[in-house]
């Protein structure tokens, strides 16, 4: 069972089909769960403390805003556990409300310097695109191998 | 700052949604209070959310599942349901998140059509899927246009 790395982090299509071919999708759930589950001083809304930025450190520089950094220290552990990752290029949903631009960038940018096995697709239009696009994904996730 | 105790600790939640032409979230949520046995199960207007151990969940997802494979759908959720974070009955207006959920659900239905029809799909066949194509640059003319038509 390989851990997959879904952009973006928040999809439900990709987080179900890596999860149905038997592998186990990294998403922005978990690590945000696991902040909210730790006991501690409250830093609301998101319980991220002081020492988030300071991870965050790791993938972007200090002069980049500290929102990068904070974002990061969420995705930057799971893009370093990943061992493939699948990216939806047309997601317009992980701007604005959602999430930032430059940080989508770095988190797509790093997946890819990773030099792991990474699909790219665009969001399917019809059912004809559907039909790829589902088989796409199966036979990635197949590739990987060690599927439950 | 004050201490921070968090709710529902070693618990896993899950979003189930439904969208399916024979299945509404009650039926799913009237099956899922049926097999429950004490997890939380939260009927929402797009399915259900499912808060337990992970195994409690898992059982209930994967029973859930069969009644309608290619039209539920599951995905983790970091927050349990009711947060004063995350809930909109503490925020008011649309809950974060709702929006990236709204947009995939429209376009689920063609995923829906593809779980569908892969067992009837060659095994050989090598799929072609929606790829992105090359970045659409800016027409120099057309910047020139839009500068030229600034109110002086």
């Amino acid at each position: 069972m390989a851990k997959v790395f879904i952009y973006p982090a928040t999809s439900l299509i990709l987080s179900d089909l890596v999860a149905r071919f038997g592998h186990t999708p990294l998403s922005a759930a978990q690590s945000i769960r696991e902040h909210i589950q730790t006991a501690g001083l409250e830093s609301p809304p998101l319980q991220i403390s002081p020492e988030d930025p300071k991870k965050g450190l790791k993938y972007a520089a200090v002069e980049v805003p500290s929102g990068v950094r904070g974002r990061m220290s969420l995705y930057g552990p799971m893009i370093e556990d990943a061992e493939a990752g699948i990216i939806i290029h047309d997601a317009d949903l992980a701007f604005g409300c959602m999430g930032c631009a430059r940080t989508n960038e770095l988190i797509i940018f790093l997946l890819k310097k990773r030099n792991i096995p990474v699909l790219e697709l665009n969001y399917p239009k019809t059912d004809a695109e559907g039909a790829e696009f589902v088989a796409a994904i199966r036979d990635f996730l197949v590739g990987l191998g060690g599927a439950k | 700052m004050s201490d921070y105790v968090p709710r529902y600790q070693g618990t896993v939640t899950k979003y189930i949604f439904v969208e399916s032409p024979e299945m509404t979230p009650q039926d799913l949520a009237v099956r899922a209070y049926e097999i429950s046995g004490g997890t939380m199960i939260k009927e929402t207007c797009f399915g259900l959310q499912v808060t337990g151990t992970e195994d409690e969940v898992g059982k209930i997802i994967e029973a859930l599942r069969q009644l309608d494979p290619d039209h539920i759908f599951v995905k983790d959720r970091g927050f349990p349901p009711g947060d004063p974070r995350r809930c909109r009955a503490n925020l008011g207006g649309a809950r974060p998140g709702f929006f990236g959920h709204e947009f995939e659900i429209s376009l689920i239905r063609h995923v829906s059509y593809g779980l569908h029809a892969l067992p009837l799909r060659d095994e050989e066949s090598i799929p072609h899927p929606p790829s992105p194509g090359p970045e659409q640059k800016l027409d120099i003319n057309k910047l020139k246009k839009l500068v030229e038509a600034q109110e002086p």
